[in-house]
């Protein structure tokens, strides 16, 4: 055959072709060893003062996306919010149970449905709670709030927190703004402006999980603090140089998804020395004293007169009961779990449920269909939903037979017994029902607890009920 | 011979265009196959299959598990015979390459039937006296593969399998 223009161009075009398509190959490639190469690129220095994530967002623009999508409505069976875009709905009505439960305290005035982290510090700012005088406390999870601790304890952070829980949450607010660290949780408060690595800044986390593991409670969950205590203990234990990465990925969340003291008479504290179930938190709560002889409570019940422990979000503590944490899971496995992105991978700062994004948050581990793992955390939601309407409607009866004994003329004295009751049982149901995840973080000890809950509300019952017929 | 003259000088431009192209064709393929490492595909080193990245965690998963002292990679996951090893390795390395290249794949990457039962095979090859008279109904028809209970022998627990590298 001869080699003639004609054909000699034809094959030239053809190999061309194939030249020009291995040619895109390459860069393919090459993109995606750069991708996985660069884990970023430092367009602007970050420092420990820069609150403003938007800064940060120059850097880590993929992580900055996401997190500002905190900002979007979310809804799920039981979380999310119904109501308006600009003010979810009220819990204390859809449950009226709650209102009565509270009545004594600023949470029996405005208590809402949650809004994504974005909202975190407007929501505070503006929530009636505010009609009541609040404490400085408050703003240790709710702004951006480190350089300020600084700022007041002349460099010690440590000691800037120890100061602001006797400030009025308006006059530390305000400061905060003034210094312009007027933001929500933000980059710093989790990343190392060095390098990126995760940390706890929290004053308050830093001191409870030092309490946990000083304490004797078993922590099987958490192999560091098993160590340290394993160890001579000539320091105490320190989060950032002890726990491993799987600790810190939900440590982090743990500075704040808590149970804690947080009005004016101490420092803002969580109640782990003695475990972190909910007896143990209780029986720290009843060891408490701010004057000798008085034990703690939260507030006076405005009915009963009972002295209530009230439970904040205790989301770290209940994880720690339930088989996830058990198996190693982290916080942030499910709520901020690894998207792909050519070759490299960026966690998810789109904090929401895991119920939204059951593909990457649940299928990692648990390969069944999303309609299967979506059945099969409803159901545990359903039934833990139900335990809790009946605890809600168990503490309701009690009540009503307190305030007839006390109508029928029974004395302080033999209302005692059912006063004490009263705290026990509402501290169980609040420990559930305030906590964000319907009872999923721990199904078995979430419905013990319950159990308890509407235990102690019955024995409440009945023993106001012999003072009544006395 | 007049007609000769007319032929004989057929110019070189032709061969010269095509041995051109086709040096330059080969040159950037060359290039190509070696900067992407695809020779090492060929091998049985357990770090040529996490070279696209991807596998990155499933190849520090590996390191940690009970079975990386007696199985790599090739051990578990390809058939021991040379024409079957290298039927599924061209298989698979097309369907990488595709994924790996064009993205749209399904996440989170899991193994497909037909590699199952390369799987499957290679469990009993070390373990079949022992495991002999468990085996009923093999098969994909619902049949019980080893890896069902013993999830962990090649990749440890599962829970860190989607993070970080």
């Amino acid at each position: 055959m001869k080699l003639t223009w004609m054909r000699a161009v034809a094959i030239a075009a053809v190999s061309g072709g194939l030249t020009a398509l291995i040619a895109a190959l390459l860069v393919n490639i090459a993109e995606r060893k750069d991708e996985a190469r660069s884990a970023y690129v430092e367009l602007v220095p970050v420092t420990e003062d820069d609150t403003d994530p938007a800064i940060w967002g120059r850097n880590w623009p993929r992580q900055y996306d996401s997190y500002q999508r905190t900002a979007l409505s979310t809804r799920t069976r039981f979380g999310g919010h119904g109501g308006s875009e600009a003010l979810p709905a009220e819990k204390i009505e859809r449950d009226p149970w709650l209102k009565r439960m509270f009545l004594g305290y600023a949470f029996s005035i405005d208590y809402r449905d949650r809004r994504g982290h974005a909202y975190m510090l407007v929501d505070q700012e503006q929530t009636e709670r505010q009609t009541k005088p609040q404490s400085g406390s408050c703003l240790h999870c709710h702004g951006s709030v480190m350089p300020l601790y600084r700022e007041l304890g002349g460099g010690d952070a440590m000691k800037g927190f120890e100061q602001t829980f006797s400030w009025s949450y308006k006059d530390l607010n305000q400061k905060l703004h003034d210094m312009g660290n007027g933001h929500p949780v933000s980059c710093v408060d989790c990343h190392s402006p060095e390098n990126m690595s995760l940390r706890v800044t929290r004053p308050g986390f830093i001191n409870g999980i030092r309490a946990l593991a000083s304490g004797q409670a078993a922590v099987p969950h958490l192999p560091s603090i098993q160590q340290w205590r394993a160890g001579d203990r000539s320091r105490p234990y320190d989060p950032n140089q002890d726990a491993t990465r799987t600790e810190m990925r939900s440590y982090v969340c743990g500075q704040c998804h808590v149970e804690y003291y947080c009005a004016n008479k101490m420092p803002l504290t969580f109640p782990w020395a003695k475990g972190l179930t909910a007896d143990d938190t209780e029986a720290f709560w009843n060891e408490t004293q701010f004057e000798p002889g008085q034990r703690f409570y939260d507030y006076k019940h405005a009915e009963s007169g009972a002295e209530i422990l009230k439970a904040q979000h205790p989301e770290f503590e209940l994880w720690s009961q339930g088989i996830h944490a058990r198996s190693g899971v982290a916080c942030a496995d499910c709520h901020m779990p690894y998207i792909r992105d050519g070759a490299s991978k960026v966690s998810d700062h789109w904090v929401r449920s895991p119920l939204l994004n059951i593909n990457r948050a649940c299928q990692t581990c648990h390969r069944v269909s999303e309609t299967e793992m979506l059945a099969r955390v409803e159901g545990i939601q359903e039934r833990n939903h139900g335990l809790l309407q009946r605890a809600g409607a168990a503490l309701m009866d009690q009540l009503d037979a307190m305030a007839a004994a006390t109508a029928a003329g029974a004395t302080e004295a033999e209302l005692a017994d059912a006063r004490e009751l009263q705290r026990k049982a509402q501290w169980r149901l609040d420990f559930i029902a305030a906590e964000n995840s319907m009872g999923f973080h721990a199904p078995q000890e979430a419905a013990r607890v319950l159990a308890e809950a509407a235990d102690y509300a019955r024995q409440g019952q009945v023993s106001a009920m012999r003072a009544t017929t006395r | 011979m007049a007609e000769s003259v007319g032929d004989k000088a057929p110019s070189r431009g032709p061969m010269v265009l095509v041995m051109a192209v086709l040096g330059a064709l080969a040159g950037l393929g060359g290039f190509t196959l070696n900067y992407g490492e695809g020779l090492s595909y060929f091998s049985a080193d357990p770090a040529a299959c996490a070279n696209c990245h991807i596998m990155q965690p499933q190849y520090d998963s590996w390191q940690k598990a009970s079975h990386h002292t007696v199985a790599t990679c090739v051990d578990c996951h390809l058939p021991a015979t040379f024409v079957a090893k290298y039927l599924a390795k061209a298989e698979n390395g097309y369907y990488h390459s595709k994924g790996f290249t064009f993205g749209g794949f399904r996440e989170p990457i899991s193994i497909k039937a037909a590699n199952s039962d390369i799987l499957q095979a290679n469990c009993l090859s070390c373990h079949h006296a022992m495991v002999a008279d468990m085996l009923v109904g093999e098969g994909h028809d619902g049949a019980v593969r080893c890896v069902h209970c013993h999830a962990t022998a090649g990749h440890g627990e599962r829970a860190g399998l989607g993070g970080p590298d």
